[in-house]
């Protein structure tokens, strides 16, 4: 079983496109772009080669052995996205997408950004390549991720605050969805996780999967045998379906995606849409939504800006419905303290996103002895120092 | 045939050209769109395109959004438009069609709202990011309870997308006139004159122009072109200028009779480009 979605960009009942006719044509055409990019041995062996020589790729799989040690269960190996360039898994697939817009032409590039990891890829590839880049930024998560602001305008990026909504990624991405429409002759929208309209979560998960493939066969070479779970957090879900994917066929293999539990169960304190949400449509695919009765989109909270969204990439609802992968939720509180275990006893600081697929791993291995966890650690925390501040005031003096 | 139908026959025995006025439903109140919408009617209006708040409003721009985020703090819901359609109803025979986002109305369930919207005298329905691809159902349902279902075609609808456009929408068809969100611009776009002829050569339906649209003159250009005109942010822009304003609804009416009075300016020749 390895997922592909229909020729309209369907898992199952979920993904599709669903966007003003403006952009119909336009996804046309960068789906017909991507699939000719798929076919080319020279679209691969360039991005291969930057993947190498300039993200860091392959990044290692690593034995943890004091976290192993501490929890005293199951074996548990990270995935070292952290040190790829920029800090975080995204550049795999900014990396990607730049090569596609260069193929089509345009010579402009927006990008929305929640945590800023994604803005700051996003430039990063524009600066290499010599594009324009325009990045949309709730104002709420430019003021939490104020370094990231100053990283991509360091790039040579314009970043564009969004006072709309709750002033966060939901808002930053219908922002970029406006600048599309208006300037869709001229620009590429470089979309960050594996959402909106086919061809993207098709695109994105296939700029990603390099991370289960490398896993894969890391994991065979350290332990003779494949593991019995890969933990990964789910905001998008860009860099959970690109672990998984890998491991779909190999059904002894535990799946787990790991949601932002927010402050509490209650709508608008957290961003778990499988526990909360149901399916709706939101800015250009249909998945697991969090909405009120009448069907507006709910505010979300998570003390980490890139969980923080009210929609699940569709093939993650997918995987849910048939079961493949499995969805829970972590809180803000066990995040942070998951970041503060990880950073003593490994000294790796990572993203508050990455500590809530931690979080879950560290919360099953002592019933786990004997079994093999992968985690994908997605980003490192530098980004994070000032939210880590606020919450450890006990450092700080 | 709905109100709808009825309306572009009309205008075609008497040689006229319609109106077709857009509202955010429920800004600033609920209570207050039955007279904003009756005003408009006085005014000329033929249609009225009754804007259902989303939360998320990917193809609007400012000004429609701030409509919107105002409807919603005042509690409007889909159920609620439906309310003041009834309402609407009692006085009125102008032709309404819902003008909204897809997820409320998946959200109120189609078959509901197909029935519901039927005996709320509701004539048809625009969803702006439902594209035809995705439509199928939503039609099937609409269509049976006598309901028209409009879609959008675009600058850049390719030819194969123009053809499948028209042949989900019925009651007419709405061009956008340029590529981006809605909002008023100070000069029309051209290109909508290719988009125009070509969709001409592939369907019979009626054509109405959106998007940008705010002046007279635009009005009287537009309407040697197509059937009808659709003029939306700038009226939101006048609701917003005059909330608390008690002559709003006769500001409304004269905008209204103003942008109308271009269809004459273009009838006099004033304006032939």
């Amino acid at each position: 079983m390895t997922p592909q979605p229909d020729a309209g960009g369907h898992f199952g009942s979920y993904g599709g496109r669903y966007v003003p006719e403006v952009l119909m044509s336009p996804l046309e055409e960068l789906e017909r772009a991507f699939c000719e990019a798929r076919e080319d041995p020279a679209f691969h062996a360039e991005l291969d080669e930057l993947l190498h020589t300039y993200a860091g790729r392959p990044t290692p799989l690593y034995f943890a052995r004091r976290l192993t040690q501490t929890l005293g269960g199951a074996r548990i190996y990270l995935k070292r996205e952290d040190l790829l360039h920029t800090g975080a898994h995204k550049i795999n697939n900014c990396l990607g997408q730049v090569l596609i817009a260069r193929r089509m032409g345009k010579k402009r590039v927006i990008a929305e950004t929640g945590a800023g990891q994604h803005g700051v890829a996003t430039a990063t590839v524009c600066a290499l390549f010599g594009l324009e880049c325009v990045v949309y930024m709730g104002e709420e998560d430019m003021r939490r991720q104020r370094l990231n602001v100053f990283r991509m305008r360091l790039l040579g990026a314009k970043v564009v605050a969004v006072s709309n909504g709750s002033r966060t990624l939901k808002d930053a991405i219908s922002e970029a969805m406006r600048d599309w429409v208006t300037n869709v002759a001229t620009t590429h929208y470089l979309l960050g996780s594996a959402l909106g309209s086919h061809p993207y979560p098709l695109m994105v998960r296939e700029f990603h999967k390099v991370m289960g493939e490398e896993a894969r066969a890391q994991i065979q070479q350290a332990e003779q045998r494949l593991p019995d779970a890969v933990f990964a957090c789910v905001g998008g879900g860009s860099n959970a379906i690109g672990i998984f994917h890998a491991f779909i066929p190999d059904r002894s293999v535990g799946l787990i995606g790991v949601e932002a539990g927010g402050r509490s169960a209650r709508l608008g304190e957290h961003a778990a849409r499988f526990s909360g949400g149901s399916p709706g449509v939101l800015q250009g695919a249909r998945s697991y939504l969090l909405q009120d009765e009448n069907g507006q989109v709910s505010l979300t909270h998570s003390v980490s800006a890139g969980l923080d969204y009210a929609l699940v990439g569709p093939e993650h609802a997918w995987l849910h419905d048939t079961g493949r992968a499995e969805y829970v939720s972590i809180g803000d509180r066990q995040a942070l303290d998951a970041a503060r275990m990880l950073s003593q006893t490994e000294g790796i600081i990572p993203a508050l996103e990455s500590a809530h697929a931690v979080a879950e791993a560290a919360s099953r291995a002592s019933q786990a002895k004997g079994q093999v966890f992968v985690v994908n650690l997605s980003g490192r925390g530098d980004k994070d120092i000032d939210i880590y501040r606020e919450n450890f005031r006990e450092l700080d003096s | 045939m709905t109100r709808i139908g009825r309306l572009f026959e009309n205008l075609k025995r008497s040689g006229g050209k319609g109106l077709i006025a857009y509202i955010t439903a429920g800004d600033p109140t609920p209570e207050h769109t039955p007279a904003l919408v009756e005003a408009l009617e006085r005014g000329g209006a033929d249609l009225i395109e009754l804007g259902v708040p989303f939360s998320d409003p990917i193809a609007d721009g400012p000004v429609i959004q701030r409509a919107g985020e105002r409807a919603l703090r005042a509690g409007t819901t889909l159920r609620k438009v439906l309310d003041i359609a009834r309402e609407v109803r009692r006085r009125s025979e102008i032709p309404l069609l819902l003008f909204t986002y897809l997820n409320p109305v998946l959200r109120y369930g189609l078959e509901a709202l197909a029935k519901d919207a039927a005996a709320s005298g509701i004539d048809g329905c625009l969803l702006t990011d439902a594209s035809v691809e995705e439509a199928g159902e939503y039609v099937r349902i609409m269509r049976a309870a006598g309901l028209d279902t409009v879609f959008l075609a675009a600058p850049t609808s390719s030819p194969r997308r123009q053809r499948l456009v028209a042949q989900y929408s019925s009651g007419f068809v709405y061009l956008v006139s340029h590529t981006g969100v809605t909002g008023e611009r100070e000069t029309l776009s051209d290109a909508v004159g290719p988009l125009v002829r070509s969709m001409r050569s592939i369907t019979e339906l009626p054509l109405a122009v959106g998007f940008g649209i705010s002046r007279p003159e635009h009005v009287a250009e537009l309407g040697q072109q197509v059937e009808a005109v659709v003029v939306g942010s700038a009226i939101m822009h006048l609701i917003e200028r005059n909330l608390d304003n008690p002559s709003l609804e006769v500001q409304l009416e004269s905008f209204a009779r103003e942008l109308k009075h271009g269809f004459e300016m273009a009838k006099a020749g004033a304006h032939r480009p």
